[in-house]
């Protein structure tokens, strides 16, 4: 009875981390040349899941089969041994090594270690599946998707020929996103097996022949990418209809909020994070921010709120009904009396504008800790604020002094954001503020950001997801190794236009 | 089964939190496994392990003048413990409480030497204390500016300043304010320079109680500690609320360094009456362990620094009776302190065993 073996089988796989069950008797299966995409709102286990086939974590219960063997998986070694590679979102390379030398590090083969027939082998895998990168590169001279090359590369050495992406298109541009799509559908036809994490839609759609989807550490179904649509892949993850049009109203009495002239910024070792950037932003629309990470949003934002030093230029800002003033040379804390929030959601999402330690209240008092005469810190107002974010935004924890560290992703994100517009500013900017979370909150983060438009607030949304900044934005400032290569209307604009001006300058080549 | 064989033998994964009468638990049962390890120990070095325990604990707690010579040695372990607590909280690792209660005995004594016969005993006690918490604050300020300024690596900068203060105390001991021609001694204070005792013990213990009230407060209630736990957790996220993290750095460390100065002026005035090289006698570096323990709690603090204090006297009684060397006893505190800062990790992480991985025991 010889039927196809899947590559990789789970049958009840369970995981839990204390009280929570972050996996709950999970089912799958994949085959040789297959891509799976794996769905599901944050927190629903995807990560966790994946984590255990690549021997990050061990299963309470359950077993994992790979080529229909019952394999026992305990360690990252044990993963390689049996072929299944997973390519993370922090890529794990050490910076002073070329991309060969990464690739063969830590690989233990018997006798010398000889570069050159290990590079030729690399050169092998390139050419097979149509990498387009150079190997004796330094990995702090790449970009991010050379980087990214780089990672999966190395796991195809290793002889993976099952391979796990998690968020893998998340730092990338449209085009470098087809170019992976396409060495990917090269993989599959060569019989590897494929799964990808991604919470992007029309990717799913586009590259995918299954998708499985989790809801809650359960389960759901795995459906035929054929047979599905975005709008019944989300109310499997979501579990109830959920309506996936951001309402883009427009502000009839737009006026000038926020007018950045000729701003230039070094960071401390004299390089330009921001090259003579002017740009305007009117309270009453929402002004994108597109660009490939890193090439200056962080620094724009920082120093319009003060944050950064400013080497040249005015930050011209005027509020509702008064002159406009000059925010070059005031303090964070000036600035923000005057009514600009920032919202940044960094990396790691605690970094900036968080403290992992404390609950709701401590956190919203990082606005108003310094209110009030005396030494004694006022807590009751933040409190009241706290419960009323908790209750306004459904902010899932069980009180307002649990440890925002300990909640999860998308909650820690509508605290920050929440908090931010509770303070009434007049011009609010988020960065990333969407960043890792599920579709059902980002669109709820989406609305409170149109809402606050509707206000009359200058919204400044730095972006990463080019379909949203097309849907949700008035306009976008594309950004292009710290200047602006492009300022375009988001309802006209188009992907690929969008996609050029963040690799091109005025037509030739970007930083 | 095959397929179960192949699953490691112990596990180990982070807990998600823990009530807090377990966590109390696994500490107590801590406690108590060092000292059945400190049992062992003894027995093997030919003393009877229930002997040897109750004469640690009647040498320490059995009489009157027991108790308090336990006590004088809790004291500056307590105020120095709730020295260093803002630090911490700060992730500011200040080691430098030995150079700054040493800096803070210097100043106490320097009035207590040349200004007795000018003032009154209380004003010249104050006027100790005030100029010790000065020179404590400012020598602790000297490495915290430097961090703000130049972010120096202040672990290092704080241990270096301990020997250049503690070769002053020689300098003064051996020179300006030798007592006897070539005794290398400071001579002993004028009564009025010596802190009055209270309940048989100097009166140094009203003081830390005191400040261990202040310092709860402080840390939980006010404006100055909110900045503190803030920048502890992320500088980031405080320099974007608008807080000046150098400035906050350099108050801190001078809060620190006062009350550091201040268990100087305490240890000098009352304990020692007089100043010698000796004078923070590794205090500084055993509040650390204190201050861990305790998770920065002040009223923890009392707790632990007392405990600190029985073992060590307890130790002191049972090398003179028992004659077990003092080797034994330092062991034994060890192993204690092992046990309890080990402990944190059971409190942290669990381990899971093959056999019964349905019900995830969790051992201590």
């Amino acid at each position: 009875m010889e039927k196809t073996v899947s590559a990789i089988e789970l049958r009840g796989i369970t995981k839990r981390f204390g009280e929570v069950v972050a996996n709950d008797g999970i089912d799958l299966r994949l085959n040789r040349g297959e891509i799976l995409s794996l769905l599901g709102e944050n927190g629903s286990g995807k990560t966790t899941l994946m984590n255990m086939l690549s021997g990050i974590y061990f299963p309470d219960e359950g077993q994992i089969l790979v080529n229909g063997k019952p394999v026992s998986i305990r360690s990252p070694r044990d993963a390689f041994a049996h072929g299944i590679g997973m390519i993370h979102q922090h890529y794990k390379l050490v910076d002073v090594f070329t991309a060969t030398e990464n690739i063969v590090l830590g690989l233990e083969e018997p006798g010398k270690l000889d570069i050159k027939s290990a590079g030729a082998k690399v050169r092998d895998i390139c050419q097979r599946y149509g990498f387009d990168i150079d190997l004796a590169q330094k990995i702090y001279d790449m970009s991010v998707s050379q980087k990214q090359t780089v990672e999966i590369v190395k796991v195809l050495y290793r002889g993976a020929e099952i391979l796990i992406l998690d968020e893998p298109t998340a730092v990338l541009t449209p085009q470098e996103t087809d170019k992976l799509f396409n060495v990917l559908r090269a993989m599959k036809a060569d019989g590897k097996a494929i799964v990808i994490i991604t919470h992007k839609l029309h990717e799913v759609m586009a590259l995918s022949d299954k998708v499985a989807v989790l809801r809650k550490g359960k389960y759901i179904g795995t459906v035929n990418t054929v047979e599905t649509s975005p709008q019944a892949l989300t109310d499997m993850m979501v579990g109830r209809a959920v309506t996936l049009n951001i309402d883009r109203p427009r502000y009839e009495r737009a006026v000038e909020r926020l007018e950045v002239r000729d701003l230039t910024v070094l960071d401390g070792e004299g390089v330009k994070k921001l090259n003579h950037v002017s740009f305007t932003a009117l309270g009453g629309e929402i002004l994108g921010v597109a660009g490939i990470a890193g090439s200056g949003q962080k620094e724009l934002l920082e120093a319009i709120s003060g944050l950064c030093p400013i080497n040249q230029g005015e930050i011209l800002y005027t509020p509702e009904g008064r002159e406009p003033s000059n925010l070059v040379g005031k303090t964070p804390m000036q600035i923000k009396k005057a009514g600009v929030a920032m919202a940044f959601v960094p990396e790691d999402r605690l970094g900036m504008g968080l403290v992992g330690s404390m609950g709701m209240t401590g956190n919203m008092m990082l606005r108003s800790w310094k209110k009030g005469r005396g030494v004694f810190v006022n807590r009751r107002d933040p409190n009241e604020l706290a419960l009323r974010v908790w209750k306004e935004l459904e902010v899932v924890t069980p009180g307002t002094d649990f440890p925002v560290r300990r909640m999860s992703g998308g909650n820690v994100q509508k605290v920050l954001v929440g908090r931010e517009i509770a303070s009434a500013p007049s011009v609010l900017m988020t960065a990333y503020a969407v960043r890792g979370l599920d579709i059902n909150t980002s669109y709820t983060i989406y609305n409170l950001l149109t809402e606050q438009k509707m206000k009359g607030v200058a919204v400044i949304y730095v972006g990463e997801d080019l379909d949203v900044l097309l849907e949700l934005c008035d306009r976008i400032l594309v950004l292009c190794g710290g200047q602006v290569s492009g300022v375009v209307d988001a309802r006209t604009a188009t992907k690929d236009q969008i996609g050029l001006l963040m690799t091109r300058l005025g037509g030739k080549e970007g930083a | 089964m095959n397929h179960e064989k192949k699953i490691p033998l112990i596990r180990l994964a982070k807990r998600d939190g823990m009530e807090g009468w377990k966590v109390w638990c696994i500490r107590f049962g801590s406690i108590v496994f060092a000292l059945l390890l400190g049992a062992l120990v003894m027995a093997l070095a030919g003393a009877s392990p229930v002997t040897a325990y109750g004469t640690m604990i009647s040498g320490a707690l059995g009489k009157k003048s027991a108790i308090r010579q336990t006590v004088k040695i809790a004291v500056p372990l307590l105020g120095c413990a709730l020295a260093i607590a803002p630090c911490f909280k700060m992730r500011f690792w200040n080691i430098g409480a030995e150079g700054q209660i040493t800096a803070g005995a210097i100043a106490a004594s320097y009035f207590a030497l040349f200004w007795a016969g000018r003032l009154p005993s209380p004003v010249l006690l104050v006027v100790m204390g005030v100029s010790g918490a000065i020179a404590g604050g400012v020598w602790a300020l000297i490495p915290a500016f430097f961090k703000a300024r130049w972010n120096t690596n202040e672990t290092l900068f704080t241990l270096m300043m301990n020997y250049i203060v503690i070769g002053v105390v020689r300098w003064l001991q051996g020179g300006p304010w030798e007592g006897r021609k070539g005794s290398q001694i400071i001579p002993q204070f004028d009564s009025a320079a010596c802190l009055p005792r209270v309940l048989g013990v100097h009166c140094g213990w009203i003081i830390v109680l005191v400040l261990v009230v202040f310092m709860h407060v402080y840390m939980n209630h006010t404006k100055h500690g909110y900045e503190i736990a803030v920048i502890g957790d992320s500088v980031n996220t405080a320099r974007y609320a608008g807080m000046n993290v150098g400035r906050v750095m350099m108050r801190t460390m001078f809060l620190s360094g006062a009350i550091s100065g201040i268990v100087g002026f305490i240890v000098a005035s009352g304990a020692n009456n007089t100043l010698y090289d000796g004078v923070a006698g590794g205090v500084g570096f055993t509040s650390i362990t204190v201050a861990w323990l305790s998770q920065l709690n002040a009223f923890a603090m009392v707790a632990i620094s007392m405990l600190l204090a029985v073992l060590s006297k307890g130790a002191e009684t049972l090398q003179t009776r028992m004659a077990v060397p003092t080797s034994i006893s330092d062991i034994i505190t060890g192993i204690l302190l092992f046990c309890m800062l080990g402990c944190e990790f059971f409190i942290n992480y669990k381990l899971i065993f093959r056999k019964n991985s349905h019900k995830e025991a969790a051992k201590s």
